[in-house]
């Protein structure tokens, strides 16, 4: 946890996963996931997304090192920085909003902190106790937290899950500039196809269980200049292959 | 207010039943406060109080870092709680008595012997109480930790211990007043000097009242770490608790 990270050595994050599976209550093995395999460039924005319960946290939570009982590898960027957004905000009650932040990120400057707390709308926050706040505050605790780590990796589990779609799009617009402000690699975790292509670089899509990457698509214009039709037109193109449902690269 | 009114009613009764029993059998109120207030112009009351205080203060501590540390190993790997359960069990059924008078048998009527006897009589308590706690840690802050990379020491002050509180302080409740009771005993059993000791003379001599003034004086100073010690650091530990209700 501090600033010496070596410079210069971007790398992409190589996921290779064979095989995930669980132990069935009933006592079978139960294949989580197959052949699940995908590169994500250099502070590129990757969304995976596909059905509810297909595998995408179970991926994420591999690729996290959380979960180290799969066959196969993954690759994270060299000596890189991890931040996370878990599904839950997953705060530290007992620790104020600023205190939250700090801990994960001990070396941060004021001015840093104030700017990411500015850029959330959490400045008049930053003395609250967690369970003073609403779920859309949490939430925002929790990224500022993942951004506040300075991440080369950094992983987003459906961060926007269960918000109302004008706080989405706000939160969305925040994520935004933050991915932008510097380069890290970023991976989305989303059952959302609309939040994956207002986000992402590159989508890809998951099938049902056991889950692998049916397609993977490029989406060439940068964010910023994607207008709803542009957004619609994808999300059409997206559909129009879910349905076909070949594998496509 | 009301616990005022129930203290000055108890004093009461304590009173009246002195003029049924006999100064002989339970002195007045007014008797054993003379003696106290006498005891404490000597010197003596102070003295012996605070030596017990002492062993109580070195038990305690002991007992609950020991505790704390044992417990949170049982909650967290099945393996420490598998090898350490019987032995919870044998201490946890093991008498008092028998635990002191061991001690002082095999380390000789020490000081060491002393405290040890008493910590060792308090620990399975606490290590039963925070092993709950332990149990009952929540794993998604866990992995908050993990993945953060949290160092060791940052996550227990920061992750664990908080989770831990309640535990730590419900055992230190417990611990407080059960050690006092068996610092006592040791005393009576094995050293020269303390409130327990100074109760064993008093026995001897039928001294009633004697024995009620060094008990009902450290009574009260138990009561005092309890509520100027022990509550406000309880409040300070659980102040996000009642902000956020």
């Amino acid at each position: 946890m501090n600033d010496a990270r070596p410079a210069g050595e971007p790398g992409p994050l190589k996921v290779r996963i064979t095989r995930k599976a669980f132990t069935a209550a009933s006592g079978g093995r139960l294949d989580i996931l197959r052949d699940l395999a995908f590169t994500l460039r250099h502070s590129e924005v990757g969304a995976l997304v596909g059905p509810s319960g297909c595998g995408k946290t179970t991926t994420l939570r591999i690729i996290a090192g959380l979960d180290r009982d799969f066959e196969g590898t993954v690759l994270r960027p060299p000596a890189g920085r991890l931040g996370m957004v878990f599904q839950e905000p997953r705060l530290l009650p007992w620790r104020t909003v600023e205190d939250n932040v700090r801990l994960v990120a001990p070396d941060i400057v004021d001015a840093e902190l104030s700017r990411l707390f500015a850029v959330l709308e959490l400045s008049t926050h930053r003395a609250h106790f967690p369970g003073e706040l609403s779920l859309g505050l949490a939430r925002r605790v929790a990224l500022a937290r993942a951004f506040a780590v300075e991440p080369d990796l950094l992983l987003l589990d459906e961060p926007f899950v269960s918000l109302d779609e004008a706080l989405a799009a706000r939160l969305r617009e925040q994520l935004v500039s933050l991915v932008e402000s510097r380069a890290m690699t970023t991976l989305l975790v989303t059952h959302d196809l609309e939040e994956a292509v207002r986000l992402a670089d590159r989508v890809f899509l998951l099938s049902a269980r056991p889950a692998r990457i049916v397609a993977e698509i490029p989406l060439a214009t940068p964010r910023r200049a994607r207008s709803d039709g542009d957004i619609a037109a994808m999300m059409a193109d997206i559909s129009t292959r879910i349905n076909g449902g070949g594998p496509a690269e | 207010m009301l616990r005022l009114a129930s203290l000055v009613l108890f004093v009461a009764i304590w009173w009246v039943a002195s003029l049924f029993a006999g100064a002989q059998m339970l002195p007045g109120p007014e008797k054993v406060l003379a003696t106290i207030v006498a005891e404490a112009r000597t010197g003596e009351l102070f003295f012996q109080t605070g030596v017990t205080l002492l062993r109580v203060f070195l038990a305690f501590t002991l007992a609950m870092a020991a505790g704390t540390a044992i417990g949170l190993l049982m909650g967290r790997f099945k393996l420490a709680d598998r090898l350490g359960d019987p032995w919870l069990i044998v201490l946890l059924n093991l008498p008092a008595l028998v635990i002191i008078v061991l001690a002082f048998i095999w380390a000789g009527l020490t000081e060491i012997a002393a405290v040890l006897a008493v910590a060792i009589n308090k620990l399975p308590n606490a290590v039963v109480t925070v092993r709950e706690g332990a149990r009952a840690l929540d794993a998604s802050l866990d992995e908050m930790a993990q993945v953060f990379a949290l160092p060791r020491w940052k996550a227990l002050r920061h992750v664990v211990l908080p989770q831990l509180a309640p535990y730590i302080a419900a055992a230190a409740r417990s611990g407080l007043s059960l050690v006092w009771k068996i610092v006592l005993i040791v005393e009576l059993l094995g050293r020269p000097n303390g409130v327990g000791f100074e109760i064993g003379i008093a026995f001897q001599l039928f001294d009633v009242t004697r024995i009620l003034a060094y008990a009902l004086t450290f009574v009260v100073v138990i009561l005092a770490i309890e509520t100027l010690l022990v509550q406000p650091l309880e409040r300070r530990a659980s102040r996000w608790r009642t902000r956020a209700s």
